[in-house]
């Protein structure tokens, strides 16, 4: 029972109600413990504060869906896909792309750009800043090319941990650079949106990167580009009405949250219960928004398929490129 | 007057003051025009001191008054021939948003807008203006036959945002308004855009992608409501009138921080006040910017619509960088 109790770990990953019910586990394993142990107590401890914050972080994770506790290393091997329920944990935008490029191929673009406060918004440098310490990342999205399976796309992958993902000005202006290189460079684009919609301290600079970004799609459309758009959890608001909705292909994970306005003001605004499948992955499918819903360990294949039909490169070509000491970069 | 807003009310006053002793000099033909002229001048000094001092809140309120203009109340008084086309041949029409074909002084255009109601009745069917994806679907049908026909794109803004509904996600809200704004990027026709009351988020943004875009003196333009921002930020919706001033949403914040191309005066007190002067004064900006929209080469308008929303958005780079990657 000891054991079971030190395995009580807080994970960072995990959102605030999981965490909650994380809490109250704790309190009912440790009546348990009471309960059976030799030296019986008069009554159930609750830890404090202090033992709260002793625990480890990290090494276990709790799966928010089925409630099984899984070594993180072990879910991380998985791509962080719970092995008993399915459930697709958020990944790191880093992590993200671990599990898409092939090893070494990966080139950042644009990392040191950062946000700046147009609107002298109460305590956003310090928010910014903060986050910027917390995550390791400059900004919300990473940028960059590299392969998959041999076939090069540029893509954008959002960090939802940065800022809530949201979209600002550095979050549009990574993206038009982005799409611009996939111009240039005639590659597909390729973006994983994970975003809880435009970010109201930059205020209409934010809502303007809605059409910023759609205007440099426009280009990449017009330019004969692929683009295909992912939507993880949550792909809402203002990224959902621009961008993550215009791909030539629109995949998403299953389960995924994605919607334009938020559940809580739909049902402020209709005072009636929302279905508890509204505004996931397989409630879009099913009404025609989506072209698949593509679970984690397919993604890789499933995108070389896509790019290998796109490609103007042969299949030969294609293994030639794989090779180590080609230099594309 | 019932139109009048609370922070009206000392002007409120004073007028119900002047009108009193206008009768009661009618009726007891007592003479007191000094008096009265001594209060039409306060009148006048009180009128400037407060709309020329109006606080952000206070242009919300007017931006969302009950009578204020809606886009066929300026459809009626600018254009001729005006004829409303319905439908978005996907699903149905929806009247949150009107459009159609119509005459300028003479020159064919296409005019759209978002449609509040001004009553309970209309409002209920107009859903208070606030569009499903088939509005944004028929507005993009009738704009990319305006481009067909090269007949310039006229587009009122106001509404308080795209309807949160479930049939409004079942049938696409998220891309309907994000075809709007990867289409309208390449209309090789000019589109001219004017917030005329709310500008309410992703939903006012789908009609506004256009070669210029201006506001009218007291209409707001925002990524969300006040009340939103305030629950958001401070978890108080009571808190609306500070998101207001820090959300930064009216004419002149956004014209300073150089996101709009201009300001469309208002009539004193707000358009509500005079429909018809405030139209010409419409008129006056649509004129100009049709003119010079008018002299740019159709081949160029795509491609300067494309920068100028590329350079919208400030940002820095980590200290002792630069462009360089």
């Amino acid at each position: 029972m000891e054991k079971i109790y030190e395995l009580q770990v807080k994970n960072t990953l995990l959102n605030n109600e999981a965490g909650s019910y994380l809490e109250m586990d704790k309190e009912v394993i440790c009546m348990l413990r009471d309960l059976f142990s030799k030296k019986k107590k008069k009554y159930a401890t609750i830890p404090s504060e202090e033992a709260k914050q002793e625990v480890p972080e990290g090494l276990m994770t709790k799966c928010p869906q089925c409630k099984s506790i899984m070594y993180t290393k072990e879910l991380k091997k998985n791509l962080s896909v719970c092995d008993s329920c399915g459930f697709h944990h958020r990944l790191t935008a880093y992590d993200r792309l671990d599990t898409i490029f092939d090893e070494g191929t990966f080139e950042e673009f644009d990392q040191n750009i950062i946000s700046k406060d147009p609107l002298d918004f109460p305590s956003y440098p310090e928010k910014s800043q903060s986050d910027r310490e917390k995550t390791g990342l400059n900004e919300a999205i990473v940028t960059g090319k590299g392969k998959i399976d041999g076939y090069p796309a540029v893509v954008g992958v959002m960090d939802a941990r940065f800022r809530m993902g949201s979209m600002g000005s550095v979050v549009g202006e990574k993206i038009v650079r982005a799409i611009e290189r996939a111009i240039v460079e005639d590659m597909p684009f390729i973006l994983f949106a994970a975003s809880g919609g435009a970010r109201m301290q930059e205020g209409v600079f934010s809502l303007m990167q809605m059409a910023k970004t759609s205007t440099a799609l426009n280009k990449l459309h017009n330019a004969g580009g692929l683009f295909i758009s992912i939507m993880t959890h949550p792909t809402t608001g203002g990224v959902s009405a621009s961008f993550a909705s215009l791909g030539d292909i629109n995949l998403a994970e299953p389960k995924a949250l994605i919607g334009f306005a938020g559940r809580r003001i739909i049902e402020q605004t209709i005072r009636q219960e929302l279905p508890e499948d509204f505004q996931t992955a397989e409630f879009l499918l099913k009404h025609g928004q989506l072209d698949r819903v593509v679970e984690r360990k397919d993604m890789k294949d499933t995108l070389k398929t896509i790019l290998s039909i796109h490609s103007p490169l042969s299949e030969g070509e294609v293994e030639e490129q794989k090779e180590p000491n080609e230099q594309e970069v | 007057m019932a139109e009048d807003l609370p922070f009206e009310k000392p002007i409120t006053e004073l007028r119900t003051k002047i009108s009193e002793l206008k009768s009661f000099t009618a009726e007891k033909g007592i003479d007191l025009s000094g008096e009265i002229e001594k209060l039409e001048s306060r009148m006048e000094q009180l009128e400037e001191d407060i709309y020329g001092n109006m606080s952000p809140w206070n242009r919300v309120q007017i931006a969302r008054h009950n009578n204020r203009p809606t886009t066929l109340d300026y459809i009626e008084r600018l254009f001729t021939d005006f004829l409303e086309l319905h439908g978005d041949r996907l699903y149905g029409d929806d009247e949150a948003i009107v459009g159609g074909i119509a005459k300028y002084k003479g020159q064919p255009v296409t005019v759209i807008g978002h449609q509040r109601g001004k009553g309970t009745k209309e409002n209920l069917r107009r859903n208070f203006g606030m569009p499903h994806p088939e509005g944004y679907r028929k507005a993009m049908r009738l704009m990319k036959q305006a481009e067909k026909f090269n007949r310039p794109i006229i587009n009122f803004i106001d509404t308080k945002g795209a309807y949160p509904g479930i049939a409004a996600e079942e049938r696409g809200q998220s891309e309907a308004i994000a075809r709007n704004l990867i289409e309208m990027a390449d209309l090789s026709v000019p589109v001219i855009c004017i917030v005329i009351g709310e500008g309410g988020s992703g939903g006012a943004l789908a009609l506004g992608v256009g070669d210029r875009i201006y506001m009218l003196e007291n209409s707001t333009y925002s990524v969300i409501s006040p009340e939103g921002a305030a629950a958001l930020l401070w978890k108080d919706s009571g808190l609306a009138q500070r998101a207001a001033e820090t959300m930064k949403i009216t004419a002149p914040d956004l014209r300073e921080l150089k996101l709009i191309d201009g300001i469309i005066p208002e009539v004193r007190g707000g358009a509500h006040r005079n429909i018809e002067q405030q139209a010409t004064y419409i008129d006056e900006t649509l004129t100009n910017a049709l003119k010079e929209l008018s002299e740019i080469d159709q081949s160029e308008i795509v491609e300067k619509r494309h920068e100028k929303f590329k350079n919208i958005g400030p940002y820095d780079y980590v200290n002792g960088t630069n462009g360089a990657n």
